[in-house]
């Protein structure tokens, strides 16, 4: 930390007189991020315990909360923990981690949008009906045609939020209504489609992408780049940052958060490499885990190193700054419903891949609070500006937990809506608790 | 060296009519000048022929009681209001300002009560809003945490612990140094402060005034609109004061004390003897 050097006539007052102002200063100042301050291991360790007394938590909360859902569940049913299930959970949190990405987006302008589900129906029946007969398109233009319909669909709705000034509240319940609709009228303009539901074929690479596996070895040697590549990137730049004078994390940690992230890997890759077939072997990580991993990364990459991502939080915390700052609000809003539709229609893909099939009768309703729920419960606000990308695997984890494990009980529907609506308001409440008492720290 | 910038005021019914004569400084033009601004919304007249000078390298306080037309005199100067009449001169040429974007394209930037910063973003995301650096699409981090701590070194902004921390985490006095230096690394050649000292603590508002001071040793030209007459007599060069939308005095604040300048504030005149300000020493 720089220090202004006091004329030599004055120092000891200048001097004592800085003192007694610094200390001012830190009675005043709160704790959030000491953690940038201090070099050692210990240190850190303890700037992290003061900011989480300070009510910012970070991740702590939702990890105790799954470990806690786990225990329930194996205690419960033996049969959670085994590798067969827990690939089951992995596949349903991945739908709800890529609902809980786009939700995140629209959460972040502190704005909601409702329609995701049923934008995510839309671009599903499009790509299936394109790739399936009569169509028989290839796999690629289908996606590329299914996933520019549901960015599309968000581009209105944004033009139409940002433009007529709108809220998005209602002016996504409207999308809710009309995508549902448009869903059906795909339905019945389309021949391919019997009864309201349009198969995937299962030999093409949308059907894969939940359904095939990395070989045993394949997912090992995934795992070993993919840890090796971070640990390179992080390592490198924290050394970097440092040798520039910047502001880094000690290596310690560094090294600590790339040894997490590897335990984490080879527990999920052994997982998934275990035979869970019953008949004919089956084994090897869905193809459906990396694809998401790619996108939340992509999520984080566009919120922490571009412009559009900076403006999104800015707008968030403070739209008249960020008007102010020359920046361009309307664009930068309606550019992110494009993106939460555009993200909603990967979560499309995914259902439709997970299920074989997309039906009239999607409950697109039903995403949408498992969306909110999962971002919130992930540790994003409500009030906007505060929210990461991978808070959106976190509580697509938590949401798929209990949605698995309640549904391994034989838990009735009705049992399962209501305690998946009590995680949601309890993750909610947290929220504003936590937000009034980091307002009262500061 | 003499400086004849102080208007006619002491015990002068009249004041308000000579305003509009504008006075030629001797040791070069200010950098910004307003002649006989006037401003009206409807029919309230809220400027009268205001005459002010800001000269680059000093502290022009703005004094007035409430009405007295400082907001509208500085949302004038930033753009967002344009004159029904009178001159704006600035760099010794007439313009005329239809935009807050063309104002802050001459180098004028106003710091208001709010301060404008994003709670959630540390200070160097802050400072840099809306100028982010990047290579190739990517936010260049290195070089803008470079500029931002050079900047507030050099401003002497030594209180806050890490520039990687959420505005929302500091004081108002370190919140109100964060707005300045961003003022700053606008290349700001006038900074226009709006209350900068309301609702900060003692050390707050010494920090403030000092850096305000340094901010103007820079070069920079700065007007602060303030209430508080200790904190105007501790950091101001000049002062310039209104009363019910009209110029009733300005000049060298020496020329001042806080007793005339009340009487200005109140009732657009003072009555005072020994003062000293008449007719700027001249």
């Amino acid at each position: 930390m720089a220090r202004a050097e006091p004329p030599p006539a004055e120092e000891p007052k200048a001097a004592a007189e800085e003192a007694s102002e610094l200390a001012a200063m830190a009675a005043t100042t709160g704790v959030t991020s000491p953690e940038l301050l201090v070099d050692s291991l210990g240190e850190y360790l303890r700037a992290w315990w003061t900011r989480i007394r300070a009510g910012e938590s970070g991740a702590l909360p939702v990890l105790g909360g799954l470990v806690l859902i786990v225990v329930i569940f194996q205690v419960q049913q033996s049969a959670f923990l085994s590798a067969k299930n827990l690939v089951n959970l992995f596949i349903l949190a991945a739908l709800f981690v890529l609902f809980g990405l786009s939700e995140i987006f629209a959460l972040l302008l502190s704005e909601i949008d409702l329609s995701i589900g049923y934008v995510a129906g839309v671009g599903a029946f499009i790509i299936a009906e394109l790739i399936a007969p009569p169509n028989n398109w290839p796999w690629l233009p289908a996606v590329i045609l299914g996933l520019l319909a549901t960015a599309f669909l968000g581009l209105l709705q944004g033009l139409l939020i940002t433009r007529f000034r709108l809220p998005s509240f209602v002016v996504t319940l409207g999308g809710y209504l009309f995508f549902q609709g448009l869903i059906i009228y795909l339905a019945d303009i389309d021949s391919g489609a019997v009864g309201g539901v349009v198969r995937v074929p299962s030999t093409s690479v949308v059907f894969d992408l939940v359904n095939d596996n990395m070989s045993p070895l394949v997912g090992w040697i995934a795992l070993v780049v993919v840890v090796a590549l971070f640990a390179a990137v992080s390592l490198s730049r924290a050394a970097r940052r440092r040798s520039q004078g910047l502001s880094a994390p000690p290596i310690s940690i560094v090294v600590l958060t790339v040894a997490a992230s590897a335990v984490a890997g080879v527990v999920l890759v052994v997982v998934c490499n275990v035979n869970r077939g019953v008949l004919v072997p089956l084994n090897g990580v869905p193809w459906v885990i990396p694809f998401v991993l790619l996108v939340v990364l992509a999520a984080s990459f566009m919120l922490n190193r571009t412009r559009l991502g900076r403006y999104i939080y800015a707008i968030g915390a403070n739209p008249e700054a960020a008007r102010r700052a020359g920046i361009n609000v309307a664009m930068v809003r309606t550019l992110t419903f494009v993106i939460c539709a555009f993200t909603a229609g990967l979560a499309g893909l995914v259902y439709e891949s997970w299920l074989g099939s997309v039906s009239v009768g999607i409950s697109g309703g039903t995403y949408i609070l498992f969306a909110v729920a999962a971002a919130v419960i992930g540790g994003t606000s409500l009030y906007g500006g505060r929210g990461k990308a991978y808070h959106a695997l976190l509580g697509g984890l938590v949401i798929g937990a209990v949605d698995n494990g309640l549904g391994l009980l034989g838990v009735t529907a009705a049992g399962q809506d209501m305690a998946t609506a009590l995680v949601l308001i309890a993750a909610v409440t947290v929220d504003s608790v936590l937000r009034r008492r980091g307002t009262q720290t500061v | 060296m003499r400086r004849p910038w102080a208007r006619d005021g002491g015990g002068h019914p009249d004041t308000a009519t000579q305003a509009g004569v504008p006075s030629a400084p001797v040791d070069g033009a200010p950098l910004l000048s307003l002649r006989g601004l006037s401003k009206g919304f409807g029919p309230v007249q809220a400027l009268t022929r205001v005459d002010l000078d800001l000269p680059a390298g000093q502290i022009t306080a703005l004094a007035g009681d409430n009405g007295a037309g400082k907001s509208v005199t500085i949302k004038t100067i930033s753009g967002l209001w344009e004159p029904d009449g009178g001159q704006m001169v600035w760099e010794g040429h007439p313009v005329v300002l239809r935009s807050p974007k063309e104002a802050e394209g001459l180098g004028i930037t106003t710091i208001y009560q709010d301060l404008a910063l994003c709670d959630n973003l540390d200070i160097v995301q802050n400072m840099f809003l809306g100028h982010e650096r990047s290579r190739r699409g990517v936010l260049d981090e290195a070089s803008m945490e470079l500029t931002a701590r050079r900047t507030l070194e050099e401003l002497h902004v030594t209180t806050v612990r890490s520039i990687r921390q959420p505005v929302a985490s500091l004081s108002g006095g370190q919140r109100q140094s964060v707005a300045v230096a961003k003022a700053v690394m606008s290349h700001a050649k006038l900074v226009i402060m709006d209350e900068p000292t309301a609702a900060l603590g003692v050390t707050q508002t010494r920090m403030v005034l000092d850096l305000i001071k340094r901010l103007s040793s820079q070069g920079v030209a700065v007007l602060v609109v303030s209430h508080n007459l200790n904190d105007v007599f501790a950091m101001a060069d000049r002062i310039a004061i209104l009363h019910l939308g009209r110029s009733v005095a300005s000049g060298p604040i020496t020329d001042f004390d806080p007793q005339v300048v009340v009487d200005y504030m109140t009732t657009g005149s003072s009555t005072r003897a020994g003062s000293g300000h008449h007719d700027g020493e001249g």
